[in-house]
């Protein structure tokens, strides 16, 4: 008879997934398929609502990235009305945008990517956590984090008026700007923030880079991929967050395209399969070719070292320095192993800090020209931004009246839905080997594959008409062989 | 006598993890809650187990901070199973506690939403025709997704709720008071209380002047530079602070854009709704019909405004199709 035995749950992710390993009778690895159980229909309920409203709905999509939501959506209204924001707004935004950045990267690395390296991948589940990682590195750099990431909420919050679910970009630019006294607040948090990426940057370098057998997992393990590589990029190639074009670029280095945000619907499609309700986005130009790896392959990824893949260069001198030695000690650019990713994010939470510290220092910042209003409807509008979990593509259409006729949204994670499923179904093969008790450690161990990602489900679903907890389940000749549940 | 720890949970059903987000900006104060109490489930953060609260006594958790709305038949089957295993429930942050942004979708049907995702979005596959399925055959076996409720529901229309603690999130300070309060083991207040909030209105709290509201012409956010001492209403933008709890700290009229609502009605006030609409026709300058029908024309989605975050425990409900 077949077993069923209930081990750690799956965690650390935003957002529920469901995981299908089907087996040989010999116990390897038949088959195995990444699910979302969750259903969107945020693109539905915002029709027939002013169309001002929705950079304030949108943030609802995902409370841990609801800046990102609300940058896009705002930037897509804006092409409704037309005209152009005033350089000021323009500023504050992606300074903002800079902050939103590294609260959320500092949230990611720390509380939900750090645990498997400061605690060890096959650890005790127990205290494979944030807590553990505060028990093993000490209540003092616990409180640094804690306190870096509440500046970084803090900067929001003087800026916008709110840190989550702000309310603060209006068509014309933004409803409030910066007073001389306010940025003077600002001033010492950035100064702490940019020494806390350095020191983040050492701490990866101490106690991942200086564990052969990490270094070995990174760049010798099953977690690679041959897909292509996508991000937002600046006039220079360089990573630009708020703004910008999207840059594809094959994992051998070669330019595939690059296109404005009014062009999206050229150059991305979405692929829809019956047993997931997250579509499979995939480069139009090329076809869906289903989920093949390889140079003429139409998948592709967006994250945080997709986006360095993509880039010639930071925008920073400190950022450049660190982007230079990630890629010298990877000796691959662009670099397939996808647990560059978490060192990716910290490079980029560099580059934010520094942005903060130019901003800081713009004696225009703390002007008075942030918002004009609006002249005319023009009725459509694509808003793009790098979400911190990939590429993110908010398309609005209204009437004259500026009621929204329609939303169509790819969100970040939603571009990683198929690199995901695919590297789920190769660490789970080499992990998972015939004859061997698949245990928690080994599972966690396939958890890896998707974490590198920083998913969030909630965001790619928007999470609307419900949620799933994250399972695995092993089928073994038709029957439930084993099932593995995390939470909740 | 050493005292027990508090013996906690943090859910999630259909939410955005705002809430979540939420408690960790208590900052330093989340290490107090982890002197103070066991968190024995936050799946954002840590592992908790659901065969874990399974195994559970009833009753053995000491509070459950239950935030999201229920839009599944596992949303609802853990709020249950949570109910049963905890001695106090709060339905924590909007969602919960009066259906929250997701609540919107009850003003469509599922098929209107299905559609739209999988058959007529502008940047699908050419000529898809597929939709996610329940079950699907594929060579190696079976696999299956959920099916969903047809609407969405807050929390107490499918658990008995101790308390609510509101806000589209709460707000971090109202997140301590809480807490602390429950830490302290002084007496709670009567079951079925909203907690973490005023009794008054966020107008009362709102610091821009008030004098007379006469309004000829409404305007949307964007259509006039607001004068940033003045109320929001008076200058013709529809705000929601006369009809909504105070507690949030005033923070969307203080970024200088009007309140939606988010922190719910008024103490003895069941729809929201309604009286965020009797707010706006009371301050119409004019007795005549034709006069007022104009002045109207410059709100659209009225149903958007009064229920943007409460639809659920409206009198609306959801549309009947």
């Amino acid at each position: 008879m077949a077993k069923t035995i209930s081990i750690d749950p799956i965690t650390r992710l935003e957002g529920h997934g469901k995981i299908e390993i089907f087996l040989n009778d010999d116990g390897g690895v038949k088959d195995c398929y990444f699910q979302i159980p969750e259903l969107r229909g945020f693109e539905r309920f915002v029709v027939g609502r002013p169309i001002e409203e929705l950079p304030r709905i949108v943030t609802r999509i995902c409370g841990v990235c609801p800046a990102s939501h609300h940058m896009a959506g705002a930037k897509a209204v804006d092409g409704c009305f037309g005209g152009e924001l005033p350089p000021l707004a323009k500023k504050l935004r992606d300074m903002y945008y800079h902050a939103h950045y590294i609260h959320s990267h500092i949230a990611h690395f720390y509380a939900l990517a750090a645990p498997d390296f400061v605690c060890g991948p096959t650890s005790d589940p127990a205290t494979r956590n944030i807590l553990g990682v505060v028990a093993k590195v000490g209540l003092e750099i616990g409180g640094a984090v804690i306190k870096a990431r509440a500046q970084a909420q803090r900067i929001q919050q003087i800026l916008g008026g709110r840190f989550t679910h702000l309310v603060w970009c209006i068509p014309g630019g933004v409803s409030k700007g910066l007073k001389p006294e306010e940025l003077e607040e600002i001033k010492p948090m950035v100064a702490n923030l940019y020494d806390f990426t350095q020191f983040s940057l050492k701490l990866f370098k101490d106690v991942v880079l200086g564990n052969p057998e990490y270094v070995d997992i990174i760049l010798n393990g099953p977690y690679n991929l041959e897909v292509q590589n996508m991000g937002l990029v600046d006039e220079n190639n360089a990573p630009n967050f708020y703004d910008g074009k999207v840059r594809v670029v094959d994992f051998q280095g070669k330019e595939i395209c690059k296109y404005a945000p009014n062009d999206y619907m050229n150059n991305v499609a979405e692929h829809v399969e019956p047993w997931s309700y997250l579509k499979f986005p995939y480069l139009k130009q090329r076809g869906w070719k289903g989920f093949v790896e390889g140079i003429d392959s139409s998948i592709y990824m967006a994250t945080p070292l997709s986006r360095l893949n993509v880039a010639d260069r930071m925008a920073t001198p400190k950022a450049q320095e660190a982007f230079e030695e990630m890629f010298g000690t990877l000796k691959q650019k662009p670099c397939r192993a996808l647990m560059a990713s978490h060192w990716a994010r910290l490079v980029e939470m560099v580059q934010n800090a520094e942005m903060l510290q130019q901003y800081c220092a713009d004696p225009e910042i703390t002007g008075d020209k942030y918002r004009v209003v609006p002249q005319g409807i023009t009725g459509e509008g694509v808003g793009i931004v790098e979400a911190m979990r990939g590429t993110l593509t908010h398309h609005y259409t209204c009437d004259s009246n500026g009621i929204c006729t329609s939303a169509n949204l790819i969100v970040g994670t939603t571009n990683n839905n198929a690199p995901i499923h695919m590297v789920t179904k190769k660490v789970a093969s080499a992990m998972i080997k015939p004859g061997v008790e698949p245990d928690q450690g080994i599972l966690n161990l396939v958890e890896m594959a998707f974490r590198t990602f920083d998913p969030c489900f909630s965001c790619a679903t928007h999470s609307l008409p419900g949620q799933m907890p994250l399972e695995v389940k092993i089928m073994k000749n038709g029957e439930v062989y084993r099932e593995f549940r995390r939470k909740c | 006598m050493e005292k027990k720890k508090l013996q906690i949970a943090i859910y999630w059903g259909a939410a955005c993890g705002g809430c979540d987000v939420s408690v960790l900006d208590t900052n330093e104060f989340i290490l107090d809650i982890a002197a103070a109490a066991d968190i024995r489930m936050w799946p954002i953060a840590a592992d908790g187990k659901y065969k874990d609260v399974e195994a559970m006594a009833d009753g053995e958790l000491d509070l459950v901070f239950f935030n999201g709305a229920v839009r599944t038949s596992e949303n609802e089957h853990i709020a249950k199973l949570l109910r049963k295993k905890s001695k106090v429930m709060v339905a924590y942050g909007s969602c919960a506690h009066i259906g929250g942004i997701p609540a919107l979708a009850n003003q469509f049907c599922k098929e209107e939403i299905f559609e739209r995702a999988y058959l007529k979005n502008p940047s699908l596959q050419e000529g898809n025709t597929t939709t996610p399925q329940p079950k699907t055959t594929v060579d190696a076996g079976e696999l299956t997704i959920p099916t969903f409720y047809k609407r969405v529901y807050k929390l107490d229309d499918v658990v008995d709720v101790d308390y609510y603690l509101p806000g589209c999130p709460p707000a971090p300070e109202q997140v301590k008071a809480v807490v602390t309060l429950i830490v302290s083991g002084a007496a709670l207040p009567p079951k079925g209380s909203v907690v973490g909030a005023s009794d008054r209105a966020v107008c009362d709290d709102c610091q821009r002047k008030k004098e007379e509201k006469k309004v000829k012409k409404f305007y949307r956010p964007w259509q006039i530079i607001q004068d940033p001492e003045k109320c929001l209403m008076e200058q013709g933008i529809v705000c929601a602070g006369s009809a909504t709890r105070s507690g949030c700290g005033v923070r969307c009229p203080n970024s200088n854009m009007p309140c939606r609502g988010c922190y719910g009605a008024l103490p003895n006030v069941t729809d929201q709704g309604a009286k965020i609409i009797s707010a706006v026709a009371s301050i119409i300058d004019s007795k005549d019909p034709e006069e007022i029908a104009k002045i109207l024309e410059g709100i659209q989605d009225i149903t958007g405004y009064a229920y943007r975050f409460g639809m659920a425990g409206s009198y609306l409900q959801r549309s009947i199709r």
